[in-house]
């Protein structure tokens, strides 16, 4: 077993020797542009193009041509939302989504804001989960577009994506999602989810940095969206610029291995993430956040009370994780999902984020639960709030000094 | 935000970080005992400090205990380290950013070194106050 261990897998995951060596030669001797039509390296990269094409649908159930290649998620999300914004803006402004979703929706939407949009943005329960009623009550004719995320990034939950695409159907709104979490972890079909468009990166299963997807529905309905990139007209007129051959290449690789091996996949990670839960949630003052039932099968997050956050992270020094502390940060907000959830700013201070993935294996699994232990007990011992804790003192009733 | 778990942080923070000088309680009812409890749990810091001090006025024993990050738990290891054996007048003088040199903290991090100051000077006005004398004026707080 080699250290450190990454246990970070919702922030990237390392790429898949197989991946590698499926776009390495797109690199040298397959160096073509895909748009060459009138040679043999043109042909040779487009070739490579379309089978990625036809990975890429084939695990979320779509046909080639509504995969629009983009530079990740993140632009993929821009392209959605501003795109539909912009084409459907005789219909309505009206956009909502939920405070849970990535920067990359939320920091849009308050972009179109600025542009005449109105957004709606749904709290969420304490599991995580938006009230589908509150979804209803939000919606109206002015309605264009209902953007939820698909698999929750810091806490894992999964939303009730079937269910959230009716009720934007039955009110003629768009549904849209960003399944970057899900997409490869767990089976995800645009057709029987109801999805119309869905944002998803090739980096978070295994495949490259800098590739991801917008799928756009093309039957029932057919969505358009206005391009955001002007140019040579490339991926159907709506996402402009040289395709990334090497990275699509990897990017449809990587959606291959998904398809074939998921199952397994998710049950072996639900296995060790449940040990790893099970194991830590069993110390004094510590919680699981997020729904523990819907939610994807590789994520833990875990609050452990009265110590913090980074402070903690540096105690785990073999183990790559992520915090929804904000120590660093200049406001001294913590996580903004987790205080969606209704957590105290002190347990969103406290929380850990364990991701799991692909090359995860059992071993390392028991030895990041001894070491969280062992990082956790070391903090609680310099903790002054764990021993007044322990002395019975009501941390709430002391006045303190807010900065 | 989600940070990552390998930050800036310089050698003597680890050192501190790592060995932490003087963790522990003191007798918070005796009289020759001063406390401080600066910062808030939703802000993400606190640390309690204490001091001993004897008929000398010298501080002959410091402990603390902080609930932080790692650049607020190797500030009060710091603070304690230099407490002991100075004069109270002579701790009043601690800067924070003497702690900020010291121990090369970053921008983002000078907050902790406040905090630590703080924590001195609320110690060293409980003891003040126990034993009759009036508090000295706490600094305004720079976050």
């Amino acid at each position: 077993m080699e250290l450190p261990i990454y246990l970070d897998n919702n922030a990237t995951t390392p790429l898949d020797p197989r991946v590698l060596e499926a776009m390495l030669p797109y690199f040298t001797s397959k160096f073509g542009n895909a748009a060459s039509r009138n040679h043999a390296f043109g042909w040779v990269a487009e070739e490579g193009v379309d089978y990625a094409r036809e990975q890429a649908a084939k695990l979320i159930g779509c046909t080639e041509k509504e995969i629009i290649f983009t530079s990740g998620a993140t632009e993929a999300d821009n392209l959605g939302i501003k795109g539909v914004f912009e084409m459907y803006s005789d219909k309505g402004n009206h956009i909502i989504t939920a405070t849970t979703e990535h920067k990359a929706v939320l920091d849009t939407c308050k972009h179109l804001e600025k542009l005449g949009a109105k957004v709606t943005y749904l709290k969420v329960k304490e599991d995580g989960l938006i009230d589908l009623q509150e979804l209803e009550a939000a919606m109206t004719e002015q309605t264009i577009l209902v953007t939820i995320m698909y698999g929750n990034n810091e806490i894992g939950v999964v939303q009730p994506v079937k269910e959230i695409s009716a009720i934007a159907h039955k009110f003629g709104a768009l549904f849209m999602t960003d399944a970057t979490q899900a997409v490869g972890k767990i089976p995800v079909d645009v057709n029987a989810d109801g999805i119309d468009l869905m944002a998803f990166s090739a980096h978070k299963m295994y495949g490259p940095k800098g590739v991801g997807v917008l799928y756009v529905r093309r039957k029932n309905p057919r969505v358009k969206v206005t391009a955001q990139i002007d140019g040579g007209g490339h991926e159907r007129g709506m996402r402009s610029g040289t395709l990334n051959v090497p990275g699509i290449v990897g990017l449809g690789k990587a959606c291959e291995l998904c398809r074939l091996e998921m199952d397994e996949e998710a049950k072996r990670l639900s296995k060790l993430r449940d040990k790893l839960e099970a194991s830590l949630s069993q110390m004094e003052e510590s919680y699981v956040n997020g729904n523990v039932e819907h939610r994807l099968p590789h994520v833990a997050n875990i609050s452990f009370k009265y110590v913090e956050g980074e402070g903690l992270m540096m105690a785990m020094k073999d183990l790559a994780v992520s915090s929804g502390s904000a120590c660093t940060s200049a406001s001294l907000e913590p996580s903004y999902v987790l205080k969606s959830l209704g957590l105290s700013d002190d347990l969103a201070h406290s929380s850990i984020r364990f991701g799991l993935g692909r090359f995860t294996t059992e071993e390392e699994i028991d030895y990041a639960i001894e070491n969280t232990k062992k990082a956790v007990n070391h903090l609680r011992d310099l903790s002054p709030l764990w021993e007044m804790f322990k002395e019975g003192i009501d941390l709430s009733k002391i006045e303190w000094a807010e900065h | 935000m989600w940070r990552k778990n390998k930050m800036a942080y310089s050698e003597k923070v680890m050192e501190h970080y790592t060995n932490p000088r003087n963790v522990g309680t003191l007798n918070k009812d005796s009289k020759s005992v001063g406390t401080g409890l600066v910062g808030a749990p939703e802000c993400g810091d606190v640390m309690r400090l204490q001091i001993e001090v004897d008929e000398n006025n010298v501080i002959t024993d410091a402990k603390f205990k902080t609930f932080g990050c790692g650049s607020a738990i190797a500030s009060s290891s710091l603070a304690t380290e230099w407490l002991k054996g100075k004069t109270v007048d002579e701790a009043l003088t601690i800067d924070n950013m003497d702690i900020v040199e010291e121990l090369a903290l970053p921008p983002v991090k000078i907050h902790c070194s406040v905090l630590a100051e703080d924590a001195i000077k609320s110690a060293i006005n409980d003891y003040r106050v126990k034993n009759g004398m009036e508090p000295i004026a706490m600094p305004k707080s720079h976050h």
